[in-house]
Protein backbone atom coordinates (compact mmCIF):
# COMPACT_ATOMS: atom_id res chain seq x y z
CA UNK A 1 0.00 0.00 0.00
CA UNK A 2 1.56 3.30 -0.73
CA UNK A 3 1.92 6.00 1.53
CA UNK A 4 -0.61 8.29 -0.14
CA UNK A 5 -3.60 5.47 0.07
CA UNK A 6 -3.00 4.46 3.49
CA UNK A 7 -3.24 8.46 4.40
CA UNK A 8 -6.44 8.54 2.57
CA UNK A 9 -8.14 5.56 3.60
CA UNK A 10 -6.99 6.76 7.73
CA UNK A 11 -8.96 10.17 6.69
CA UNK A 12 -11.65 8.68 5.26
CA UNK A 13 -11.95 6.29 8.38
CA UNK A 14 -11.62 8.57 10.92
CA UNK A 15 -14.67 10.58 8.61
CA UNK A 16 -16.88 7.53 8.94
CA UNK A 17 -16.23 6.96 12.75
CA UNK A 18 -16.72 10.29 13.65
CA UNK A 19 -19.98 10.06 12.36
CA UNK A 20 -20.22 6.25 14.10
CA UNK A 21 -18.80 8.01 17.20
CA UNK A 22 -21.74 10.83 17.01
CA UNK A 23 -24.64 8.39 16.90
CA UNK A 24 -23.11 6.20 19.59
CA UNK A 25 -23.06 9.05 21.56
CA UNK A 26 -26.62 9.02 21.87
CA UNK A 27 -27.36 5.17 22.35
CA UNK A 28 -24.45 5.23 25.26
CA UNK A 29 -26.19 8.42 26.61
CA UNK A 30 -29.68 6.92 26.85
CA UNK A 31 -28.50 3.80 28.01
CA UNK A 32 -26.41 4.96 30.70
CA UNK A 33 -28.94 6.90 32.28
CA UNK A 34 -31.89 4.28 32.26
CA UNK A 35 -29.81 1.26 30.90
CA UNK A 36 -32.61 0.87 28.01
CA UNK A 37 -31.08 -0.05 24.00
CA UNK A 38 -32.92 2.95 22.16
CA UNK A 39 -33.38 1.18 19.00
CA UNK A 40 -35.23 4.21 17.42
CA UNK A 41 -31.91 6.12 17.92
CA UNK A 42 -30.29 5.63 14.30
CA UNK A 43 -33.56 6.79 12.57
CA UNK A 44 -32.90 10.12 14.24
CA UNK A 45 -29.65 10.43 11.30
CA UNK A 46 -32.40 10.21 8.62
CA UNK A 47 -34.96 12.93 10.81
CA UNK A 48 -32.00 14.94 10.83
CA UNK A 49 -30.97 14.34 7.00
CA UNK A 50 -34.77 15.19 5.88
CA UNK A 51 -34.59 18.46 7.55
CA UNK A 52 -31.38 19.40 5.96
CA UNK A 53 -32.73 18.48 2.30
CA UNK A 54 -35.17 21.10 2.84
CA UNK A 55 -33.34 23.16 4.57
CA UNK A 56 -30.00 23.74 2.93
CA UNK A 57 -31.61 25.31 -0.12
CA UNK A 58 -33.67 27.57 1.84
CA UNK A 59 -30.13 28.83 3.51
CA UNK A 60 -28.04 28.63 0.33
CA UNK A 61 -31.03 30.69 -1.16
CA UNK A 62 -30.95 33.26 1.61
CA UNK A 63 -26.96 33.52 1.13
CA UNK A 64 -26.14 32.13 4.16
CA UNK A 65 -23.61 29.18 4.59
CA UNK A 66 -25.61 25.84 3.97
CA UNK A 67 -24.07 24.00 7.13
CA UNK A 68 -26.38 26.56 9.30
CA UNK A 69 -29.20 24.43 8.22
CA UNK A 70 -27.88 21.86 10.79
CA UNK A 71 -29.08 24.31 13.66
CA UNK A 72 -32.73 23.67 12.19
CA UNK A 73 -31.67 19.71 12.25
CA UNK A 74 -30.98 19.93 15.58
CA UNK A 75 -33.94 21.57 16.93
CA UNK A 76 -35.69 19.31 15.00
CA UNK A 77 -34.18 16.05 16.03
CA UNK A 78 -34.64 17.28 19.85
CA UNK A 79 -37.84 18.24 19.58
CA UNK A 80 -38.98 14.60 18.05
CA UNK A 81 -36.86 12.79 20.42
CA UNK A 82 -38.01 14.47 23.27
CA UNK A 83 -41.55 13.90 22.01
CA UNK A 84 -40.84 10.15 21.55
CA UNK A 85 -39.58 9.53 25.00
CA UNK A 86 -42.28 11.50 26.46
CA UNK A 87 -45.28 9.54 24.78
CA UNK A 88 -43.63 6.38 24.05
CA UNK A 89 -40.64 5.27 26.57
CA UNK A 90 -41.77 7.18 29.71
CA UNK A 91 -44.89 5.04 30.06
CA UNK A 92 -43.69 2.13 29.96
CA UNK A 93 -40.40 3.00 31.61
CA UNK A 94 -41.38 0.74 34.89
CA UNK A 95 -43.04 -2.43 33.12
CA UNK A 96 -38.95 -3.03 32.87
CA UNK A 97 -36.27 -4.00 30.10
CA UNK A 98 -37.77 -6.20 27.65
CA UNK A 99 -40.76 -3.74 27.24
CA UNK A 100 -38.74 -0.39 26.56
CA UNK A 101 -36.69 -2.68 24.15
CA UNK A 102 -39.67 -3.87 22.02
CA UNK A 103 -40.91 0.06 22.12
CA UNK A 104 -37.98 1.44 21.07
CA UNK A 105 -37.91 -1.60 18.18
CA UNK A 106 -41.34 -0.38 17.12
CA UNK A 107 -40.94 2.93 17.31
CA UNK A 108 -37.99 2.58 14.70
CA UNK A 109 -40.29 0.65 12.23
CA UNK A 110 -43.17 3.58 13.10
CA UNK A 111 -40.43 6.50 12.11
CA UNK A 112 -39.34 4.64 8.91
CA UNK A 113 -42.65 4.39 7.93
CA UNK A 114 -44.00 7.46 8.94
CA UNK A 115 -40.98 9.20 6.56
CA UNK A 116 -41.95 6.77 3.92
CA UNK A 117 -45.66 8.52 4.20
CA UNK A 118 -44.41 11.93 4.29
CA UNK A 119 -41.79 12.15 1.78
CA UNK A 120 -41.67 9.01 -0.35
CA UNK A 121 -39.85 5.75 -1.15
CA UNK A 122 -38.02 7.55 -3.59
CA UNK A 123 -33.90 8.93 -2.81
CA UNK A 124 -33.71 12.41 -1.93
CA UNK A 125 -30.66 14.28 -2.69
CA UNK A 126 -28.63 16.75 -0.27
CA UNK A 127 -27.37 20.01 -1.68
CA UNK A 128 -23.72 20.33 -1.95
CA UNK A 129 -22.97 21.75 2.10
CA UNK A 130 -19.47 22.51 1.99
CA UNK A 131 -17.78 23.90 -0.63
CA UNK A 132 -14.94 23.27 -0.06
CA UNK A 133 -11.92 22.31 -2.65
CA UNK A 134 -9.37 19.26 -2.22
CA UNK A 135 -5.76 20.08 -1.81
CA UNK A 136 -2.41 17.80 -2.65
CA UNK A 137 -0.01 17.75 0.30
CA UNK A 138 3.28 15.67 -1.02
CA UNK A 139 1.13 13.71 -3.28
CA UNK A 140 -1.79 13.26 -0.60
CA UNK A 141 -4.78 14.16 -1.87
CA UNK A 142 -6.71 15.70 1.16
CA UNK A 143 -10.79 16.68 0.77
CA UNK A 144 -10.77 19.36 2.95
CA UNK A 145 -14.53 19.12 3.95
CA UNK A 146 -13.59 15.48 5.23
CA UNK A 147 -11.24 17.26 7.23
CA UNK A 148 -14.03 19.92 8.55
CA UNK A 149 -16.27 17.15 8.79
CA UNK A 150 -13.40 15.36 11.28
CA UNK A 151 -12.78 18.14 13.16
CA UNK A 152 -16.48 19.17 14.17
CA UNK A 153 -16.80 15.26 15.40
CA UNK A 154 -13.80 15.80 17.40
CA UNK A 155 -14.78 19.56 18.52
CA UNK A 156 -18.21 17.63 19.35
CA UNK A 157 -16.70 15.18 21.58
CA UNK A 158 -14.73 17.16 23.44
CA UNK A 159 -17.32 19.49 24.27
CA UNK A 160 -19.40 16.53 25.03
CA UNK A 161 -17.11 15.38 27.81
CA UNK A 162 -16.53 19.08 29.11
CA UNK A 163 -20.16 19.58 29.47
CA UNK A 164 -20.59 15.95 31.19
CA UNK A 165 -17.56 16.50 33.14
CA UNK A 166 -17.93 20.36 34.54
CA UNK A 167 -21.13 21.69 34.28
CA UNK A 168 -24.09 21.44 36.56
CA UNK A 169 -26.16 19.37 34.51
CA UNK A 170 -23.80 17.25 32.69
CA UNK A 171 -22.89 15.84 36.44
CA UNK A 172 -26.29 15.61 37.78
CA UNK A 173 -26.71 13.12 34.36
CA UNK A 174 -23.50 11.22 35.78
CA UNK A 175 -24.92 11.17 39.61
CA UNK A 176 -28.43 9.89 38.43
CA UNK A 177 -27.81 6.44 37.26
CA UNK A 178 -24.79 6.08 40.02
CA UNK A 179 -27.16 6.47 42.82
CA UNK A 180 -30.78 7.22 41.81
CA UNK A 181 -32.66 7.43 44.92
CA UNK A 182 -29.36 10.39 45.94
CA UNK A 183 -29.80 11.97 43.06
CA UNK A 184 -33.78 12.16 43.96
CA UNK A 185 -32.47 13.81 47.78
CA UNK A 186 -29.65 15.82 46.12
CA UNK A 187 -32.79 17.91 44.11
CA UNK A 188 -32.67 16.49 41.08
CA UNK A 189 -35.45 15.99 39.20
CA UNK A 190 -34.62 12.57 37.54
CA UNK A 191 -37.11 12.62 34.60
CA UNK A 192 -35.85 16.27 33.66
CA UNK A 193 -32.74 14.56 33.35
CA UNK A 194 -33.83 11.74 31.33
CA UNK A 195 -35.89 14.41 29.05
CA UNK A 196 -32.29 16.34 28.58
CA UNK A 197 -30.32 13.02 27.88
CA UNK A 198 -32.43 12.08 24.89
CA UNK A 199 -32.56 15.45 23.80
CA UNK A 200 -28.64 15.57 23.77
CA UNK A 201 -28.06 12.28 22.08
CA UNK A 202 -30.85 13.17 19.74
CA UNK A 203 -29.27 16.51 19.04
CA UNK A 204 -26.11 15.17 18.11
CA UNK A 205 -27.65 12.17 15.79
CA UNK A 206 -28.79 15.54 13.91
CA UNK A 207 -24.91 16.79 13.78
CA UNK A 208 -24.26 13.39 12.45
CA UNK A 209 -27.02 13.83 9.98
CA UNK A 210 -24.87 16.42 8.65
CA UNK A 211 -21.46 15.02 8.29
CA UNK A 212 -23.17 12.38 6.58
CA UNK A 213 -24.76 14.17 4.33
CA UNK A 214 -21.98 16.03 3.25
CA UNK A 215 -19.82 13.09 2.43
CA UNK A 216 -23.08 11.14 1.01
CA UNK A 217 -26.18 13.44 -0.08
CA UNK A 218 -28.50 10.45 -0.24
CA UNK A 219 -31.49 10.53 2.01
CA UNK A 220 -33.72 7.40 2.01
CA UNK A 221 -36.35 6.53 4.80
CA UNK A 222 -34.25 3.84 6.18
CA UNK A 223 -30.80 5.18 5.71
CA UNK A 224 -30.87 5.49 9.54
CA UNK A 225 -31.44 1.38 10.32
CA UNK A 226 -27.98 0.28 9.84
CA UNK A 227 -25.93 2.85 10.84
CA UNK A 228 -27.71 2.61 13.88
CA UNK A 229 -26.70 -0.77 13.91
CA UNK A 230 -23.17 -0.16 13.39
CA UNK A 231 -23.15 2.99 15.73
CA UNK A 232 -25.00 0.77 18.17
CA UNK A 233 -21.84 -1.92 17.54
CA UNK A 234 -19.94 0.72 18.19
CA UNK A 235 -21.33 1.75 20.95
CA UNK A 236 -20.64 -2.19 22.54
CA UNK A 237 -17.42 -2.11 21.55
CA UNK A 238 -15.98 1.17 23.75
CA UNK A 239 -18.55 0.15 26.36
CA UNK A 240 -21.85 0.82 26.41
CA UNK A 241 -22.66 3.43 29.10
CA UNK A 242 -19.48 4.99 28.52
CA UNK A 243 -18.65 8.47 27.01
CA UNK A 244 -15.19 7.60 26.37
CA UNK A 245 -15.96 4.26 25.12
CA UNK A 246 -18.54 5.36 22.18
CA UNK A 247 -16.15 8.16 21.04
CA UNK A 248 -13.14 5.29 20.47
CA UNK A 249 -15.98 2.53 19.75
CA UNK A 250 -17.08 4.76 16.91
CA UNK A 251 -13.95 5.63 15.30
CA UNK A 252 -12.54 2.08 15.84
CA UNK A 253 -15.59 0.12 13.96
CA UNK A 254 -14.72 3.56 10.98
CA UNK A 255 -11.39 2.85 10.70
CA UNK A 256 -12.37 -1.18 10.37
CA UNK A 257 -14.29 -0.46 7.80
CA UNK A 258 -12.28 1.35 5.41
CA UNK A 259 -9.57 -0.82 5.70
CA UNK A 260 -11.65 -3.93 5.02
CA UNK A 261 -12.94 -2.01 2.16
CA UNK A 262 -9.85 -1.06 1.08
CA UNK A 263 -8.44 -5.28 1.10
CA UNK A 264 -11.85 -6.88 0.56
CA UNK A 265 -14.80 -4.81 -0.24
CA UNK A 266 -17.41 -7.76 -0.46
CA UNK A 267 -16.65 -8.80 3.74
CA UNK A 268 -16.55 -4.91 5.41
CA UNK A 269 -19.99 -5.46 6.60
CA UNK A 270 -19.68 -9.02 7.56
CA UNK A 271 -16.32 -7.61 9.93
CA UNK A 272 -18.23 -5.22 10.80
CA UNK A 273 -21.25 -7.12 12.58
CA UNK A 274 -18.34 -10.00 13.46
CA UNK A 275 -16.98 -7.51 15.92
CA UNK A 276 -20.06 -7.16 18.06
CA UNK A 277 -19.90 -11.60 18.21
CA UNK A 278 -16.16 -11.27 19.19
CA UNK A 279 -16.77 -8.32 21.85
CA UNK A 280 -19.63 -9.99 23.19
CA UNK A 281 -17.58 -13.10 23.60
CA UNK A 282 -14.37 -11.61 25.22
CA UNK A 283 -14.95 -8.48 26.50
CA UNK A 284 -18.99 -8.04 26.95
CA UNK A 285 -18.08 -5.04 29.15
CA UNK A 286 -16.28 -3.86 26.15
CA UNK A 287 -13.15 -1.54 25.76
CA UNK A 288 -13.11 0.51 28.54
CA UNK A 289 -15.93 -1.03 30.41
CA UNK A 290 -15.49 -2.81 33.68
CA UNK A 291 -16.63 -5.80 34.27
CA UNK A 292 -19.62 -5.34 36.65
CA UNK A 293 -21.70 -8.22 35.88
CA UNK A 294 -25.33 -7.14 34.00
CA UNK A 295 -24.64 -5.58 30.17
CA UNK A 296 -25.94 -5.46 27.17
CA UNK B 1 -40.82 21.00 62.58
CA UNK B 2 -41.78 17.73 61.24
CA UNK B 3 -45.19 16.12 62.34
CA UNK B 4 -46.15 12.89 61.07
CA UNK B 5 -50.11 11.84 61.88
CA UNK B 6 -51.40 8.20 61.44
CA UNK B 7 -49.23 7.22 58.63
CA UNK B 8 -49.94 3.88 56.96
CA UNK B 9 -47.30 2.65 53.85
CA UNK B 10 -47.46 -0.57 52.30
CA UNK B 11 -45.20 -2.25 49.63
CA UNK B 12 -47.54 -3.95 47.56
CA UNK B 13 -49.85 -5.97 49.96
CA UNK B 14 -47.40 -5.71 52.85
CA UNK B 15 -48.41 -3.42 54.98
CA UNK B 16 -45.55 -2.17 56.29
CA UNK B 17 -45.99 1.08 58.79
CA UNK B 18 -49.55 1.06 60.75
CA UNK B 19 -50.83 4.54 61.67
CA UNK B 20 -47.37 5.95 62.91
CA UNK B 21 -47.53 9.12 64.19
CA UNK B 22 -44.60 10.68 65.81
CA UNK B 23 -43.20 14.93 66.13
CA UNK B 24 -39.67 16.81 66.14
CA UNK B 25 -39.79 20.19 67.80
CA UNK B 26 -37.03 22.92 66.29
CA UNK B 27 -33.42 22.14 67.50
CA UNK B 28 -34.35 18.33 68.96
CA UNK B 29 -32.25 15.22 68.28
CA UNK B 30 -35.23 12.63 68.38
CA UNK B 31 -34.35 9.05 68.10
CA UNK B 32 -36.52 6.10 65.99
CA UNK B 33 -35.02 2.95 67.33
CA UNK B 34 -36.33 -0.58 66.83
CA UNK B 35 -35.26 -3.90 65.13
CA UNK B 36 -34.21 -5.15 62.10
CA UNK B 37 -37.48 -4.87 59.82
CA UNK B 38 -39.41 -2.90 62.00
CA UNK B 39 -39.73 -0.27 59.47
CA UNK B 40 -37.39 2.88 60.25
CA UNK B 41 -35.95 3.18 57.07
CA UNK B 42 -39.41 2.88 55.47
CA UNK B 43 -40.52 6.00 57.52
CA UNK B 44 -37.62 7.92 56.82
CA UNK B 45 -38.01 7.06 52.68
CA UNK B 46 -41.84 7.92 53.14
CA UNK B 47 -40.99 11.42 54.37
CA UNK B 48 -38.43 11.98 51.64
CA UNK B 49 -41.03 10.89 49.01
CA UNK B 50 -38.86 7.67 47.95
CA UNK B 51 -42.36 5.61 49.47
CA UNK B 52 -45.73 6.77 48.62
CA UNK B 53 -47.77 6.13 51.67
CA UNK B 54 -51.37 5.30 51.60
CA UNK B 55 -52.43 7.72 54.20
CA UNK B 56 -52.16 10.22 56.71
CA UNK B 57 -50.23 13.24 56.93
CA UNK B 58 -46.24 14.68 57.04
CA UNK B 59 -46.16 18.04 57.75
CA UNK B 60 -42.53 20.21 57.76
CA UNK B 61 -42.40 23.60 58.35
CA UNK B 62 -46.04 23.73 57.38
CA UNK B 63 -45.75 21.83 53.88
CA UNK B 64 -47.51 18.90 53.45
CA UNK B 65 -44.23 16.77 52.29
CA UNK B 66 -47.25 14.05 50.60
CA UNK B 67 -47.62 16.84 48.01
CA UNK B 68 -44.69 17.46 47.28
CA UNK B 69 -42.42 16.51 44.61
CA UNK B 70 -39.85 14.45 45.96
CA UNK B 71 -36.78 16.17 44.27
CA UNK B 72 -38.06 19.57 45.86
CA UNK B 73 -38.34 18.40 49.54
CA UNK B 74 -34.58 19.22 49.88
CA UNK B 75 -35.17 23.05 48.77
CA UNK B 76 -37.82 23.08 52.21
CA UNK B 77 -34.29 22.47 53.70
CA UNK B 78 -34.93 18.85 55.28
CA UNK B 79 -31.76 16.81 53.76
CA UNK B 80 -31.49 13.02 54.04
CA UNK B 81 -28.51 10.76 55.00
CA UNK B 82 -29.47 7.42 53.57
CA UNK B 83 -29.17 4.04 54.91
CA UNK B 84 -26.13 2.43 53.08
CA UNK B 85 -24.31 6.11 52.48
CA UNK B 86 -25.69 6.30 49.00
CA UNK B 87 -22.71 8.40 48.17
CA UNK B 88 -21.99 8.44 44.39
CA UNK B 89 -19.10 6.01 43.60
CA UNK B 90 -17.97 7.30 40.59
CA UNK B 91 -17.90 11.10 41.04
CA UNK B 92 -14.84 12.24 43.39
CA UNK B 93 -15.37 13.44 46.95
CA UNK B 94 -15.38 17.40 45.62
CA UNK B 95 -18.18 16.56 43.03
CA UNK B 96 -20.48 14.16 45.49
CA UNK B 97 -20.26 17.92 48.00
CA UNK B 98 -21.13 19.98 44.65
CA UNK B 99 -24.41 17.20 44.55
CA UNK B 100 -24.94 18.37 47.91
CA UNK B 101 -25.79 21.95 46.70
CA UNK B 102 -27.49 21.05 43.62
CA UNK B 103 -30.83 22.70 44.71
CA UNK B 104 -29.17 25.57 46.19
CA UNK B 105 -25.68 26.70 45.16
CA UNK B 106 -25.37 30.33 46.25
CA UNK B 107 -23.17 29.61 49.07
CA UNK B 108 -21.44 26.55 47.17
CA UNK B 109 -17.88 27.46 47.98
CA UNK B 110 -18.46 29.09 51.65
CA UNK B 111 -20.63 25.55 52.71
CA UNK B 112 -17.89 23.48 51.15
CA UNK B 113 -15.21 25.34 53.56
CA UNK B 114 -17.11 24.60 56.36
CA UNK B 115 -17.62 20.77 55.29
CA UNK B 116 -14.12 20.63 54.92
CA UNK B 117 -13.12 21.97 58.44
CA UNK B 118 -15.37 19.89 60.04
CA UNK B 119 -14.15 17.08 57.76
CA UNK B 120 -10.02 17.19 56.99
CA UNK B 121 -10.65 13.81 55.54
CA UNK B 122 -12.82 14.93 53.08
CA UNK B 123 -10.26 17.96 52.09
CA UNK B 124 -7.39 15.32 51.77
CA UNK B 125 -9.76 12.92 49.41
CA UNK B 126 -11.31 16.02 47.93
CA UNK B 127 -9.90 14.68 44.49
CA UNK B 128 -10.38 11.22 44.83
CA UNK B 129 -13.37 8.59 43.38
CA UNK B 130 -15.86 8.41 46.33
CA UNK B 131 -16.39 5.10 46.32
CA UNK B 132 -12.55 4.10 46.65
CA UNK B 133 -13.09 5.56 50.27
CA UNK B 134 -13.75 3.84 53.45
CA UNK B 135 -16.73 3.45 55.00
CA UNK B 136 -16.24 5.75 58.04
CA UNK B 137 -14.91 8.63 55.23
CA UNK B 138 -17.77 7.75 53.03
CA UNK B 139 -20.45 8.04 55.98
CA UNK B 140 -18.71 11.46 56.20
CA UNK B 141 -18.89 12.56 53.08
CA UNK B 142 -22.85 11.64 53.38
CA UNK B 143 -23.37 13.86 56.13
CA UNK B 144 -21.07 16.75 54.79
CA UNK B 145 -23.51 16.26 51.07
CA UNK B 146 -26.20 16.63 53.42
CA UNK B 147 -24.75 20.20 54.88
CA UNK B 148 -24.01 21.05 51.63
CA UNK B 149 -27.89 21.73 51.02
CA UNK B 150 -27.49 24.04 54.06
CA UNK B 151 -30.38 22.03 55.87
CA UNK B 152 -32.73 22.89 58.60
CA UNK B 153 -33.41 19.18 59.67
CA UNK B 154 -31.29 16.13 58.88
CA UNK B 155 -33.15 12.77 58.25
CA UNK B 156 -30.01 10.29 59.23
CA UNK B 157 -30.66 6.32 58.36
CA UNK B 158 -28.35 4.33 60.49
CA UNK B 159 -25.31 6.40 60.55
CA UNK B 160 -23.42 3.87 62.63
CA UNK B 161 -23.75 1.27 60.51
CA UNK B 162 -20.83 -1.09 59.44
CA UNK B 163 -18.38 1.19 61.26
CA UNK B 164 -15.39 0.33 64.10
CA UNK B 165 -16.41 1.38 67.34
CA UNK B 166 -14.31 4.76 67.29
CA UNK B 167 -15.86 5.60 64.26
CA UNK B 168 -19.39 5.17 66.04
CA UNK B 169 -18.22 7.65 68.28
CA UNK B 170 -16.67 9.81 65.95
CA UNK B 171 -19.94 10.01 63.94
CA UNK B 172 -22.13 10.25 67.38
CA UNK B 173 -19.85 13.04 68.30
CA UNK B 174 -20.87 14.96 64.68
CA UNK B 175 -24.28 14.56 64.69
CA UNK B 176 -24.24 15.95 68.19
CA UNK B 177 -22.05 19.18 66.89
CA UNK B 178 -24.67 19.36 63.98
CA UNK B 179 -27.52 19.67 66.28
CA UNK B 180 -25.69 22.27 68.55
CA UNK B 181 -25.41 24.18 65.45
CA UNK B 182 -29.43 24.39 65.40
CA UNK B 183 -30.19 21.91 62.89
CA UNK B 184 -32.48 19.74 64.18
CA UNK B 185 -32.20 15.60 63.80
CA UNK B 186 -34.43 12.92 63.38
CA UNK B 187 -32.00 9.91 64.09
CA UNK B 188 -32.98 5.72 62.98
CA UNK B 189 -30.67 3.75 64.63
CA UNK B 190 -30.09 -0.34 65.96
CA UNK B 191 -27.19 1.11 68.13
CA UNK B 192 -30.25 2.32 70.75
CA UNK B 193 -27.92 2.65 73.36
CA UNK B 194 -25.69 5.47 71.55
CA UNK B 195 -29.02 6.92 69.78
CA UNK B 196 -30.32 7.59 73.60
CA UNK B 197 -27.57 8.70 74.80
CA UNK B 198 -27.53 11.41 72.55
CA UNK B 199 -30.90 12.50 72.33
CA UNK B 200 -33.93 14.58 73.84
CA UNK B 201 -36.74 12.11 72.77
CA UNK B 202 -37.33 8.89 71.14
CA UNK B 203 -39.73 6.43 69.50
CA UNK B 204 -39.65 2.29 69.85
CA UNK B 205 -40.94 1.04 66.53
CA UNK B 206 -41.87 -2.43 66.78
CA UNK B 207 -43.47 -3.96 64.00
CA UNK B 208 -44.63 -0.99 61.96
CA UNK B 209 -45.77 -0.19 65.30
CA UNK B 210 -45.08 2.57 67.83
CA UNK B 211 -45.00 0.83 70.96
CA UNK B 212 -43.09 3.17 73.76
CA UNK B 213 -42.39 6.70 73.42
CA UNK B 214 -40.89 9.45 75.69
CA UNK B 215 -37.73 11.30 77.23
CA UNK B 216 -34.30 9.50 75.77
CA UNK B 217 -33.29 9.70 79.74
CA UNK B 218 -36.80 7.22 80.69
CA UNK B 219 -36.61 4.98 77.86
CA UNK B 220 -33.14 3.99 78.83
CA UNK B 221 -33.98 2.99 82.28
CA UNK B 222 -37.34 1.60 81.19
CA UNK B 223 -37.09 -2.22 81.71
CA UNK B 224 -38.52 -3.32 78.05
CA UNK B 225 -36.61 -1.16 76.00
CA UNK B 226 -33.17 -2.45 78.49
CA UNK B 227 -34.29 -5.92 77.72
CA UNK B 228 -34.93 -5.27 74.31
CA UNK B 229 -32.76 -2.88 73.33
CA UNK B 230 -30.15 -2.54 75.07
CA UNK B 231 -28.85 -5.79 75.92
CA UNK B 232 -29.25 -5.66 79.84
Amino acid sequence: MTVSLFVQSLINGLNQGAIYALIALGYTMVYGIIRMINFAHGDFIMIGSYTLFYTVPIMINIGMPAWLAVIIAVAVCMTVGVLVETIAYKPVRKAGSMSALITALAMSIFLENLAMVLFGAKPHNVAKIFALPTINVMGVVLPLNVLLTIAIGVGIMILMQVFIKKTKMGKAMRAVPQDKDAAILAGINVNRIITLTFAIGSGLAAVAALMYCAKYPRVTNDMGSMMGIKAFIAAVLGGIGIIPGAMLGGILVGLIEIFVKLFAPGWYEAITYSILIVILLVKPSGILGKNLGEKV
Amino acid sequence: MLEIKDLNVSYGAVHAIHGVSLKVNDGEIVSLIGANGAGKTTILRTISGLEKADSGTITFDGTDLRKTEPSKIISLKLAHVPEGRHIFPEMTVEENLEMGAYADPADMDENMKDVYDRFPRLLERRRQLAGTLSGGEQQMLAVGRALMAKPKMILMDEPSMGLSPLLVKEIFSIIKEVNKKGITILLVEQNAKMALSISDRAYVLETGKISIEGPAQELMNDERVKKAYLGQ
